[in-house]
């Protein structure tokens, strides 16, 4: 795993996608046991810390084991995920107690990464949408929507950050 | 989005270039020393019979000691930075209150009991307390944003730990300053106004570093 993440900062796209399918079922095993009671679901986990280890992907130090990496970043991830999750029960506890009742299924996919991307400006969230749901390449993405290639890496780079960011903070 | 769909996302993302953390901490390390430098320059200097002082081990002990936190400080902050950062370097950051303390006994020891009181007091302490703290903001400002680019997962005591540095550095120049040699004085006044730092380090760190 350490070559392919050598070879992924060197700019090698298949390795990368290599390293971050294997990183994503090393870190989903480890949610699963660690998520016991529910409330939080490993897939959200494995997603935010995916992100996490892309955008931080230089505090790795090329000389280091990548696994202990891996598991410090997912499981700072999950202690997170857990802290909101309290958050939003005390939350609805009280619209509970104000308006009687309020649609669960919103909760659920508030946790969701996709309400993520559908937060993004318009632009950044086409392309996003392109090459991740769609599976286009950064070259068929810009044909696509009648932008050049840098234009498609930066909106792609600004809307991954913005999605990133957004697990970070209290939403 | 599925996790599929994310990786294909991420992988596309990897031309994006991204500075290296050693680089940050390059930056960062030298930017605090010239913010210090400055504002001890422009609001102090150093004082007028420094050469002298200079020749005697109670000076020269000051600014040891101040350099000595700062640089296992910031060794420390750099592991704590990164999220498998090996949290045994905390242990290094004894190395400046053990020699402070050595000091301060053997002060103890060759001064007269009369003087205490005098030496411990000094003549500046308040100028300590607004300086050191007014030297460090700026230093203190410069790690916070390399942590921001960094994946601190205590981001609490990596602020703190930043407020060390910024204080050593501070504390280092200040000493320049500062007319009260005794250990007496540097391990009571010199130490709070560190401690400050410290404590806005840490209180602040958990909000400007998240990720």
């Amino acid at each position: 795993m350490a070559n392919l993440l050598r070879a992924a900062i060197g700019g090698d796209e298949a390795a990368y996608a290599q390293f971050l399918r294997y990183a994503a079922s090393h870190v989903r095993a480890l949610a699963r046991r660690k998520i016991v009671h529910g409330g939080v679901d490993p897939e959200d986990v494995v997603q935010e810390t995916l992100l996490a280890i892309h955008t931080k992907r230089h505090t790795w130090m090329t000389d280091a084991p990548v696994l202990p990496w891996i598991n410090a970043i997912a499981r700072y991830k999950l202690i997170d995920a857990f802290r909101r999750r309290g958050r939003r029960m005390e939350v609805d506890i009280g619209d509970f107690a104000e308006t009687l009742a309020q649609p669960e299924a919103e909760v659920a996919a508030d946790r969701d990464i996709g309400r993520a991307l559908d937060t993004l400006a318009p632009g950044q969230r086409a392309v996003v949408a392109a090459i991740s749901v769609d599976g286009h390449s950064i070259g068929e993405a810009a044909r696509k929507l009648g932008m050049n290639e840098t234009a498609v890496r930066v909106a792609l780079h600004r809307g991954l950050k913005a999605i990133a960011r957004r697990f970070g903070r209290d939403t | 989005m599925k996790t599929d769909d994310l990786i294909k996302a991420l992988a596309a993302d990897t031309a994006a270039p991204t500075m290296t953390s050693l680089r940050v901490w390059l930056f960062a390390g030298v930017g605090a020393l010239l913010i210090a430098a400055t504002v001890f320059s422009i609001a102090l200097g150093p004082r007028a019979d420094i050469a002298t002082a200079a020749e005697t081990l109670r000076f020269m002990l000051k600014p040891l000691e101040s350099a000595l936190l700062a640089a296992t400080a910031f060794a420390t902050l750099i592991a704590l930075a990164r999220p498998d950062g090996d949290t045994r370097r905390l242990a290094t950051l004894a190395a400046a209150p053990v020699l402070l303390v050595i000091a301060v006994v053997v002060e103890l020891a060759v001064l007269p009991p009369e003087l205490w009181e005098a030496r411990w007091i000094g003549s500046n302490s308040l100028l300590c307390l607004t300086y050191i703290p007014l030297i460090g903001i700026g230093p203190l400002a410069a790690l916070m944003l390399a942590m921001r680019h960094g994946a601190p997962t205590r981001p609490r005591l990596a602020g703190a730990v930043a407020g060390l540095m910024a204080g050593g550095v501070a504390a280092a120049l200040y000493a320049l300053h500062c007319p009260d040699d005794s250990p007496l004085f540097v391990a009571t006044w010199y130490t709070i106004a560190i401690a400050a730092l410290a404590a806005i380090g840490a209180l602040v760190a958990p909000r400007v570093a998240r990720w």
